[in-house]
């Protein structure tokens, strides 16, 4: 394993590949590899990007990633999608959008099935950022399907959540209910050129000023980020107007360190119109993220982040780690079917068996504690 | 401790490379993979060998499905052969042509390291089982 790792960090790719596919196996030893990432990551921007299905999430990636190369960055992208709940199968289709990069290996494409484990997708998804971050990616991209509660775990493994619109997307009671799009840190309305597409920027920023009502006095904050939130799609002369506002954005990010807990910290959602598959609207969504990351470095929300990704990984592991521990002591009472005879024969119920089971361990850990 | 069960399904890429637009037999089978368990990443029409072991070294696939009607295998699937060495992915990716070869030409292409070919008529359920029971180990 420790050979893999080493390899890893001489920028094989091959190597890359394999310690991915150690993380999504769990393989025996994968603990101690990821163990070992940790020390060489730490440097790579992670941008998650979700999005209903069809919304363009890839051929944007696949814009993001060649404007990023252009810039002479390196790209990582892992890109997830659902696996068949029946028989675990999948079919991982979003490798064909990335035309832009063919042949170029310094953007490295993952596709991950969500193999149908609760908790279980996104921490893996978490150590393969490691692997990528670890190999030396200037930049990593996580793209899922914005679907429900295991996704948006998913995205929380980066520094900025885009989370892709479409027009026509539905009515703007779909705006109000909960979910993905409460996660953004910047909107894009993509197939900006389709009708209807000014109604939904209409109805995000609705929602986002609603949003801003509910916290405290920061509209005048509010309205300028909106104002800057207009990039047109590019090609329009749009180019001078948004590299102005994008200034006037980030100093006003820098003068507010310190400011901690002030309204003005508070970010706003930028809403960024774009038509991917003409790369319209990428530099425009690019400047929004790169806005975001300056806004986390200068108010300290980075480090918060990062703590916070951190308490979420431990949290995670130990649910797994118990859960495993669990599972041995049910195979170890005779296994699940004995203990559900015992409920259709009404001996007991559901609860009886959980207290039953964890009643001695919860024991066994107070008394430990108790010892010191 | 190693936590959670082990998952391990085995990952394909279907590759459709070189000219030929037909990838009818493809979706196919792509399909078929997944209903069968597999994780399928399906590469798309008109790869050229380089696209295609690029996107079989980085996805770390056990089993690479080449289909390839054209008549043009002779050319296009030593190149794929010779890229998976030179990233040292060879021994262990299975190799499997699908579509039109001819039967002098099988030997040739099994030599160079393609482990089985698949022609008309070859029925879906004996490339699943060919495929679990020779799927590399990892």
């Amino acid at each position: 394993m420790s050979d893999l790792l080493e390899r890893l960090l001489d920028g094989d790719h091959r190597a890359l590949a394999r310690t991915i596919t150690n993380i999504e196996n769990r393989a025996p030893g994968y603990r101690d590899l990821v163990s070992g990432l940790y020390e060489h990551a730490g440097t790579a921007e992670v941008i998650g990007i979700t999005g209903s299905p069809g919304a363009g999430k890839s051929t944007l990636v696949d814009k993001m990633a060649e404007t990023y190369r252009d810039r002479g960055e390196t790209v990582g992208i892992i890109a997830i999608d659902p696996s068949s709940p029946f028989t675990g199968g999948a079919v991982l289709g979003d490798r064909i959008r990335m035309a832009s990069n063919v042949g170029d290996m310094d953007v490295f494409f993952r596709s991950m099935s969500a193999r149908g484990s609760l908790g279980g997708v996104s921490i893996a998804t978490a150590d393969a950022v490691k692997a990528l971050d670890a190999f030396g990616k200037d930049r990593i991209i996580v793209e899922t399907v914005g679907a429900g509660q295991n996704e948006i775990d998913i995205v929380k493994t980066a520094d900025t959540v885009c989370v892709l619109v479409q027009p026509g997307s539905g009515d703007d009671v779909q705006m109000l209910k909960a979910g993905i799009l409460e996660i953004a840190d910047v909107f894009v309305v993509n197939k900006a050129d389709l009708d209807g597409a000014d109604r939904t920027v209409q109805e995000l920023r609705e929602m986002l000023d609603l949003r801003g009502n509910a916290g405290s006095g920061r509209n005048d904050q509010h309205a300028s980020h909106g104002h800057h939130a207009e990039a047109e799609p590019a090609g329009d002369g749009a180019d001078g107007h948004a590299g102005q506002t994008d200034g006037a954005a980030l100093k006003q990010a820098e003068a507010e360190p310190g400011d901690d807990g002030g309204s003005d910290a508070v970010w706003t959602p930028p809403i960024v119109e774009a038509v991917a598959t003409h790369g319209e609207g990428v530099d425009a969504f690019l400047d929004a993220i790169d806005d975001h990351h300056a806004h986390l470095d200068a108010t300290g929300e980075a480090a918060a982040k990062a703590r916070e990704r951190y308490a979420e990984e431990i949290r995670t592991l130990l649910r797994e780690d118990t859960a495993a521990l669990l599972t041995e002591e049910i195979d170890a009472r005779g296994g699940i079917d004995d203990l559900v005879d015992g409920v259709v024969a009404g001996e007991t119920d559901p609860y009886g068996i959980a207290d039953d089971v964890l009643d001695p361990v919860a024991a066994c850990l107070r008394e430990r504690r108790e010892d010191g | 401790m190693s936590a959670g069960q082990t998952q391990q399904p085995i990952r394909c890429l279907v590759a459709k490379v070189g000219l030929d637009g037909h990838d009818r037999g493809a979706h196919v089978i792509a399909r078929a993979f997944r209903d069968a368990g597999f994780e399928v990443v399906y590469s798309g029409l008109h790869r050229s060998p380089d696209e295609v072991v690029q996107a079989a070294v980085q996805e770390d696939v056990d089993v690479l499905g080449i289909s390839i009607l054209s008549g043009a295998h002779n050319t296009l699937v030593p190149k794929i052969l010779e890229g998976l060495d030179e990233y040292d992915a060879l021994d262990d990716t299975l190799v499997l042509v699908g579509g039109i070869v001819p039967d002098k030409d099988k030997d040739e292409l099994k030599e160079q390291g393609v482990s089985a070919i698949f022609g008309p008529g070859a029925s879906m359920e004996d490339t699943i089982e060919f495929v679990r029971e020779n799927a590399p180990e990892r």
